[in-house]
């Protein structure tokens, strides 16, 4: 039957990768859950209950198979204020929203506005992510007991160094096992993961949250609601077009949106803090032969049976272990390429690319460092298209007619330029300008138009127009013109 | 050259759909019988599906390096590339062994295609051109397993609008062929077809109907009247029990060689509760069958 080998193909073609890449992506997860609980201000059950929640439900709702959801830092990033004034239950409201407001997204398609955002600024959002999880390691690292400095390197030393050896286990898991094991034997004093809060002793149970159910609160958490809907959408596409290149297979992304609804409505009534697609746990899930559903499903249901049966010992890792791991993962996520490239690279998209990171890391918010990047990025379109305008001149035998001849794209930001290559001190009979090869595409192209007319008029010139026909169709025909015979053409300027 | 029914394209190419499993040499002589019988071209087509998730090696280090990401691109990349141009330099083999061997069977000349993707999709793509595609009852991952159907069989089947030729593993000249009737629509279609093509003209003709004598299924006497006018002799096989217990029986009986029958209607759901006649039929008999739609 069609249906059952879509399920068959989505859930049981990677069987053995699916089961193994599911275990490793759960043990990555635990010190990740913990670290962004902290980031947000939160008991780290918080994160361990969301990264459950939200692994399992993608798995069945979400429209990227293999690719891994769960709590992650760019959200956390955004909810540090809100938990910090009005606390975890505010937090829990906030999360349900954000997750209605994905699914209407979703239905809504805004999964197609994807393309507004370039690769430029994609690799911006990815270089801010790395840069802000790491900075949210800094409070881990200053005023710390002077044993926390080696225990990070010689963590770091084993996660890096350790697949040279062998590849069999993960190494971020021996490095944590390792630094635990010689803290509680040598009996250093350092802080661990269960000073910061408290670890989950039981399976997640639904709450409603605990929160007055007023337009007041809404006002409170709605704001916060669409930042973390913007930039887990965000996140999460970006994301399934990593996991789309790397298996070579196509994704779902208005499914993906409604997915990631369902899982965070679902994690902030279990508990749990808002999430979404992972960069870097989606790579090491495709790293370790994990493709299927089965992979994000097994990623969560490991990483509850841990987390809830070794609590004791999760409690006892220092916090300089899950340090290393973290510098791991902002190293992992950031784009090294990108550093190079940038002398490489067109200034715009540089700058592009910066503006994005610049915006990013000095708020805090992913979402005004992307909307700095589009718009940088429209903007340098803009230029760059408005130069696009030729205008050629020829004078009658006679001497008394000039001829314009207008080739290229009209627009906001060319209409200057265009308004000055018509020279009005010439004394001439009679002016044709020809716009048949051009495009007016809004009205100040055709305000400009105008003004040249008039001014020619004024100084007693006879004004001939020819071709408006043609010039203005892209400004009557609100609709692309991809279709239109002189479409080709249009692309050839 | 004759029309043929049902905006299936006269000029239309014989598609001989081939994996590296034991039933290409079949699917190969089949089509090369329908191509000669039908005056068709012949394509022989190998599609390459090797979409088959397997990691890089086993790295379960759970790290992640420097652009980690691009990394990984680029290694699965030249793992997939090295595997297809394998795969690929097997599949023009292949296309030429088969176009050697359609040249020897019936004098057919025959064109080698290769194409990437699931084979239903390749197929749904190339129907427009093509008049009949010949395939292998099971295909090459679904090994000797009596009784089970090729794994791609199913869905290209569903997914076709073209007449299908679906093989054994073993050819045989066909000499007497058997239509299915039970007075549904697709099965008249199946009775008109037969009638307009020259695919089994002059060859002995039965039309099998299982139903109990008293109930005569709606346009019996139309059938065999039309088979007749276009030269058959129809010879009457009636039964009473269930259509795929029937048919099988008297595939057997009558040794018949090939059979024709209705493909699936549309309605998934039902045959995910009742099961398919056309499943169970394709399951059981050893004989070529054609599937119409």
């Amino acid at each position: 039957m069609w249906f059952l080998h879509k399920i068959r193909r989505d859930w049981f073609s990677s069987l053995r990768g699916d089961v193994l890449s599911g275990l490793v992506v759960a043990l990555a997860l635990i010190p990740e859950a913990i670290a962004f609980s902290l980031i947000a201000g939160v008991d780290p059950k918080v994160g361990l209950y969301a990264s459950f929640c939200i692994a399992v439900v993608i798995a069945f709702a979400g429209g990227r198979p293999g690719m891994i959801s769960a709590a992650t830092g760019a959200m956390a990033l955004l909810m540090v204020t809100l938990v910090r004034d009005h606390g975890l239950e505010y937090l829990l409201a906030a999360t349900v929203l954000t997750g209605l407001l994905q699914i209407v997204a979703g239905y809504l398609r805004l999964a197609d506005l994807m393309r507004f955002v370039s690769r430029s600024v994609v690799t911006g959002f990815v270089n801010a992510l790395a840069i802000l999880i790491f900075l949210a390691q800094l409070p881990e690292l200053i005023n710390v007991p002077a044993a926390v400095y080696p225990m990070v390197v010689a963590g770091l030393v084993i996660i890096y160094g350790l697949p040279r050896l062998t590849r069999v286990v993960p190494s971020p898991l021996v490095a944590i096992v390792v630094l635990t094991a010689v803290a509680i034997w040598v009996g250093i004093d350092v802080p661990t993961v269960g000073d910061k809060g408290d670890l989950p002793d039981a399976l997640p149970v639904f709450l409603l949250p605990d929160i007055p159910w007023t337009l007041e609160t809404l006002m409170i958490i709605l704001p916060v609601s669409v930042t973390l809907m913007t930039v887990g959408l965000l996140e999460s596409f970006l994301t399934a077009q990593i996991v789309d290149d790397l298996t070579d297979t196509p994704s779902n992304k208005h499914r993906e949106a409604t997915g990631q609804g369902l899982a965070n409505i679902t994690a902030g009534f279990f508990g749990g803090m808002a999430g979404c697609a992972m960069i870097g746990q989606s790579v090491i899930n495709i790293k370790s032969g994990g493709r299927g559903r089965l992979s994000t499903l097994l990623a969560g249901v490991f990483l509850l049976l841990m987390v809830v049966f070794l609590g004791d010992w999760v409690g006892q890792i220092p916090m300089a272990a899950l340090v290393a791991v973290m510098i791991m993962v902002s190293i992992g996520t950031f784009s090294w390429q990108s550093i190079g490239n940038l002398r490489v690279h067109p200034v715009t998209s540089s700058v592009v690319m910066l503006g994005t990171v610049v915006v990013t890391v000095a708020t805090h918010d992913l979402a005004k460092g992307v909307l700095t990047g589009v718009l940088l990025s429209a903007l340098g379109f803009a230029r760059k298209v408005g130069q696009v305008l030729v205008v050629e001149r020829s004078l009658d035998d006679d001497g008394l007619t000039r001829h314009y001849r207008v080739t290229g794209q009209v627009f906001f930001a060319s209409a200057d330029q265009f308004l000055s290559e018509f020279d009005f001190r010439e004394v001439v009979e009679q002016v044709r300008i020809d716009v048949s090869d051009a495009h007016f595409w809004d009205l100040s192209a055709v305000g400009a138009l105008d003004r040249v007319i008039l001014k020619f008029r004024r100084e007693g010139v006879e004004v001939e127009l020819a071709g408006m026909d043609e010039a203005s169709r892209t400004l009557v025909d609100r609709l692309g013109v991809a279709d239109k015979p002189d479409a080709e053409k249009l692309l050839g300027h | 050259m004759k029309t043929t029914h049902y905006d299936i394209p006269a000029d239309g190419k014989v598609m001989a759909c081939l994996d590296g499993s034991g039933s290409h040499q079949a699917v190969t002589d089949y089509a090369a019988w329908a191509s000669s019988r039908l005056q068709a071209a012949l394509v022989c087509l190998h599609v390459l599906d090797h979409k088959t998730a397997r990691p890089v090696e086993a790295d379960y280090s759970g790290s992640i390096g420097l652009d980690a990401g691009s990394h990984l691109l680029d290694e699965l990349v030249e793992l997939e590339a090295r595997h297809n141009r394998i795969a690929m330099q097997r599949g023009s083999a292949l296309l030429k062994a088969a176009c050697e061997r359609a040249k020897a069977a019936g004098g057919v000349d025959a064109r080698a295609l290769q194409r990437h993707g699931p084979l239903f999709q390749a197929l749904v793509e190339l129907e427009e051109t093509v008049r009949l595609f010949v395939l292998g009852k099971r295909g090459e991952s679904a090994g000797l397993n009596t009784g089970h159907l090729g794994a791609n069989l199913e869905r290209v089947v569903r997914s076709v609008h073209r007449p299908t030729l679906v093989t054994p593993r073993e050819f045989r000249d066909v000499q007497r062929f058997g239509i299915a009737f039970d007075g549904s629509t697709t099965t008249r279609k199946c009775v008109n077809m037969v009638a307009m093509s020259p695919l089994l003209q002059g060859l002995d003709c039965h039309l099998i109907v299982a139903s109990d004598p008293s109930r005569t299924p709606e346009g019996l006497d139309w059938a065999q009247e039309t088979l007749r006018d276009a030269g058959f002799e129809p010879m009457l096989q009636r039964e009473s029990g269930h259509a795929e217990r029937v048919i099988t029986a008297q595939a057997d009986r009558l040794a018949l060689d090939l059979l024709v029958m209705g493909a699936y209607g549309h309605s998934r759901i039902r045959h995910l509760i009742v099961g398919s006649t056309t499943t169970a039929v394709l399951r059981h008999c050893d004989i070529p069958i054609l599937l119409l739609r």
